[in-house]
Parts: C-alpha cells; sequence; structure tokens
C-alpha cells in the first residue's frame, strides 16, 4: 500500500465517521484543535482505522501519542510496513 | 408557602405526521390516520401485528455532530422538539445556561435499536470490539433528558422518569411541581419513544396488540369501538415547556395553558390489568390536587389504547366521577400509541383544541363496545369551548397519571 493510499483511506475513514470538511484534512491538522475531536472520537477513531485497516491496533503504545493528520498517516504506514 | 402558577409557554413534536406541532395538530384535525403497514414487523416470527404509527424520514444533521454522535432516534427525536418549543417560547442562550432551567425528558428503555445492535455483534462474537463509545449514551435510562440538555447547555434539574406509556405525562407532573414549588423557573417536560418490535412485542405477548388490521391499518387502533382488538404502537416525541406563571409574564412570553393539577398513584392490584377504581382514585387524586370539582372540568383526555380491558375499566371510572356529562376522546385512534411519547404529544393537541374552541373525536370510533357506552364519546369535531380538561395516561406496571389543565385567562 502506497503512502498516498493510506492518505486517502485515513480520510476517507475520518471524513465519513466525524463528519469532516476535506479541505481541512491537511497533514498538519491537529486532531484535537483544528479538527474538533475529543477523547470519545479518539476511541472511535481506532475502531474505524481497525476496520479499514483489517488488524488491531488499539493497544498500541504509539497511538496515544498521535496528534496530527500527519502523526496518524505516519504510524500506519510505520504499522503497514511491519507487517510486510 | 405559596404555591406559584404554572404556565405552559412552549411547544415541540416530532410524531408520525412529521415533524412540528402544526404537523399533528392539522393532520389530527383533517382526521388523518397515521398507522401504515409496517414491513419490518411482518418479518419477526410469532409477531401477529404488522401495522403502526412511524416518524417520516427527518433531516437529523441539523443538530451538530458532537451532540447527535450521542443520540438515538429517540434523543434526536427529543432534541428537534425541543428545539421547536424553545423556538416557539422565545427562550434564549441566556435563559437556558441557568439552573434554574431544567430537563424532564423520559422514555420506556434507552434506545432498543441500539440495545440490538450491541447485542447483535456481542451474541454472534462474544466481542465488544468494534462497539463505539456513544453506546451507553443511547442506552442509559435518561438518554433523552441529558442528550438535550447537554446540547442546548441547559444546566439545572435534568431527570428522565421511567412509567413507560405514563412516562410523559408524569414528567410534566413533576415540572409542574418543580416550578409550583419554585426549584425551578422553566422545565422542559415530556417523552420520547423510538419504534421497535420489541415494543410490539410487548404489547402482542400480553394479547393487547391490534392484529387484525393489518391489511387495513388506518382502520386501528380503535379506542372504545365495539371492534377494537388491541393497541397499535407509534414513535415520537412531545416536549411542552412549563415556566412559572410570573417569568412569563415578565418577558411578554405568549402563554398556551396551565397547569393545575397532577397526580401519580400505584395500582398495586395487578400489575397489567387496570382497576376502575385506581383510575378513579387517580383522577381525583389530580381534581383534589387542582382544587376544582369534577363539574368544573369540561373534557377528558383518555388514555385508551384500544385494548379490551383498559378502554373498559378507563370509561367506567371517568363515568363514577363525571357520569356521562364531559366530553371524552382519546388521540389513539390518530397515531397509534406512542408510549413514552404519547403524553406530551396528547397534551400538545390538547393545548391547540382549547386554543381554537375545537374538540376533536376519537378517530375510529364507530360504535362503542357495550362495556365502553357509558360515558359522553366526541364521535365527530365539536366547536366547543374547553377551559379545563382532565388528561390521563396510564402504563404497565400499574402507574395511573392524571393531569388537570386550564384554559389561561
Amino acid at each position: 500500500m502506497t503512502q498516498q493510499e493510506i492518505i486517502e483511506i485515513v480520510n476517507n475513514s475520518l471524513a465519513e465517521e466525524f463528519e469532516l470538511e476535506p479541505e481541512d484534512m491537511k497533514p498538519e491538522a491537529h486532531l484535537y484543535k483544528d479538527l474538533g475531536l475529543d477523547s470519545l472520537d479518539a476511541v472511535d477513531l481506532v475502531i474505524v482505522l481497525e476496520q479499514a485497516f483489517s488488524r488491531k491496533l488499539r493497544d498500541e503504545k504509539a497511538i496515544q501519542k498521535i496528534q496530527t493528520l500527519g502523526d496518524l498517516y505516519a504510524f500506519i504506514e510505520e504499522k503497514q510496513k511491519e507487517m510486510g | 408557602m405559596s404555591l406559584k402558577r404554572v404556565a405552559i409557554t412552549g411547544m415541540g413534536a416530532v410524531s408520525p405526521y412529521g415533524i412540528g406541532v402544526e404537523a399533528l395538530y392539522q393532520s389530527m384535525k383533517l382526521g388523518r390516520s397515521a398507522v401504515t403497514r409496517y414491513p419490518a414487523l411482518e418479518a419477526v416470527k410469532g409477531l401477529r401485528c404488522h401495522i403502526a404509527g412511524a416518524v417520516p424520514e427527518l433531516d437529523a444533521k441539523q443538530i451538530p455532530r458532537k451532540h447527535r454522535r450521542s443520540m438515538s432516534r429517540m434523543s434526536i427525536f427529543s432534541m428537534l422538539a425541543s428545539m421547536e418549543a424553545l423556538d416557539m417560547a422565545g427562550i434564549t442562550p441566556e435563559m437556558r445556561q441557568n439552573t434554574q432551567t431544567g430537563v424532564i425528558i423520559g422514555t420506556t428503555v434507552g434506545s432498543p435499536q441500539t440495545q440490538q445492535d450491541f447485542f447483535a455483534e456481542f451474541l454472534q462474537e462474544y466481542s465488544i470490539e468494534q462497539v463505539k463509545s456513544s453506546l451507553f449514551f443511547k442506552i442509559m435510562g435518561h438518554t433523552c433528558a441529558a442528550n438535550v440538555a447537554l446540547a442546548l447547555g441547559i444546566s439545572g434539574r435534568v431527570m428522565a422518569p421511567s412509567a413507560a406509556c405514563a412516562t410523559g405525562v408524569q414528567a410534566v407532573g413533576l415540572g409542574y411541581e418543580a416550578i409550583a414549588l419554585g426549584q425551578q423557573r422553566i422545565v422542559l417536560c415530556g417523552g420520547s419513544e423510538e419504534l421497535h418490535p420489541l415494543t410490539v412485542a410487548i404489547f402482542d405477548i400480553v394479547n393487547a396488540a391490534s392484529t387484525g388490521y393489518n391489511f387495513d391499518p388506518a382502520r386501528s387502533p380503535r379506542p372504545f369501538d365495539k371492534d377494537r382488538d388491541g393497541t397499535v404502537c407509534s414513535e415520537g416525541c412531545g416536549i411542552i415547556i412549563l415556566e412559572s406563571l410570573e417569568s412569563a409574564l415578565d418577558r411578554g412570553a405568549s402563554i398556551f395553558g396551565e397547569i393545575i393539577g397532577f397526580a401519580s398513584t400505584l395500582d398495586t392490584t395487578n400489575i397489567s390489568k387496570p382497576d376502575p377504581a385506581s383510575i378513579e382514585r387517580c383522577m381525583s387524586l389530580a381534581l383534589d390536587n387542582a382544587g376544582i370539582r369534577p363539574d368544573q372540568v369540561e373534557y377528558v383526555n383518555a388514555h385508551a389504547t384500544a385494548t379490551l380491558l383498559g378502554d373498559s375499566a378507563e370509561c367506567l371510572a371517568i363515568e363514577r366521577i363525571f357520569g356521562n356529562r364531559v366530553p371524552v376522546s382519546s388521540f389513539k385512534g390518530h397515531f397509534g400509541h406512542s408510549l413514552a411519547g404519547s403524553g406530551a404529544l396528547e397534551t400538545i393537541v390538547l393545548l391547540r383544541m382549547m386554543e381554537e374552541n375545537l374538540c376533536l373525536p376519537t378517530l375510529n370510533l364507530e360504535q362503542p363496545g357495550a362495556d365502553c357506552d357509558m360515558v359522553g364519546h366526541v364521535m365527530q369535531p365539536q366547536s366547543r369551548s374547553i377551559n379545563t380538561a382532565i388528561k390521563n395516561n396510564f402504563a404497565l406496571g400499574g402507574i395511573n397519571v392524571s393531569l388537570v389543565l386550564r384554559k389561561y385567562a
């Protein structure tokens, strides 16, 4: 899966779940400060990504440190690489 | 300690006729039934009632996602009805954000559809891995009240009575008492219900659901009628804004009526079979609470859900207090039984009737059953001034509730 494909899947999943505007979904966008998500949304974000990428993510420690969309893309990319 | 007078300054409705008080009232004035065949019921093995009153498709996206995410269908109904009621009452955000403003909205059980979604996954996979964060907020007992209060920034009392079919009127009664005692200034009161096969099944299991009109849905339910065969479930939410009369007058609000009496009692004789003496006692207590005599009551809005036992017990009780002098009608024939939603929705129609000096009949009542023939049934719309009315709602579980309303003058 290419980086662009990952970005598209993440953006589409989040846009649908959280009704985000595509133009707001920039890599530097902060999930909480810019996109308006909160701790409950963070729970659902993990579920949505688990469904989109068909893998367990909830117990990943690195997921706690994600702040921006860019962080999220990088995290998923790293996990995909680990999977090989 | 002197009690405050309690005015009604706003109303909001989501009903099987659509969104809005006028969609409800004007459809009923036209004698339209909102009961239709409901395919989801046909698929349920053993379920014999296939008709219902469903709320038409609505636009929930007018509620911001942040608030909508924790709302099931019943909370969305509550929110839309509350928005209409607040707008009608002219209540500003500043008035809402006050500990003197409260919300009392109940339901029968927290969102059954959400519970179904949870258990579908849980029972199949024995897993909670796909369960989203909003689960609890949709199934908790105070889901409607809390969601509405949070979305509207209302910071006073938030309560959620749960008394099945009597919930809505009980909520209005609790709001009335809180305002009369000076503990709240404004309270949004009501009840909400979302249609689900579970609800219909509850009545079908105890042989209290209509099963003989599946191919002629608009002819059922038939409260008081000789051919009635049980209730028809529906859904919706009614919200009534109660406000201390002095507050309403201070701000020049429109006043649609007053609540002047309330009683809530338990029929200890049986958990499901209504007892005329218990109903009579409840209505008498409500009249006592209002400080009026039976001969001052000009209309009875009956609970009458078209069950064989319930309608006849209520008629006997009405006759014992009012004889056959007072006009009686039930609105279940129009849009079915919206359980927790029914009390406030029916009260709203009653208030509009009082405003227009019109008495709406019981739809589908063509010939009263011999066991219901002893009261003054309204069979056709009547021009009639109603200054004081009593409104009944009773519930499985034995709860009887009566409310007394008066035109404001």
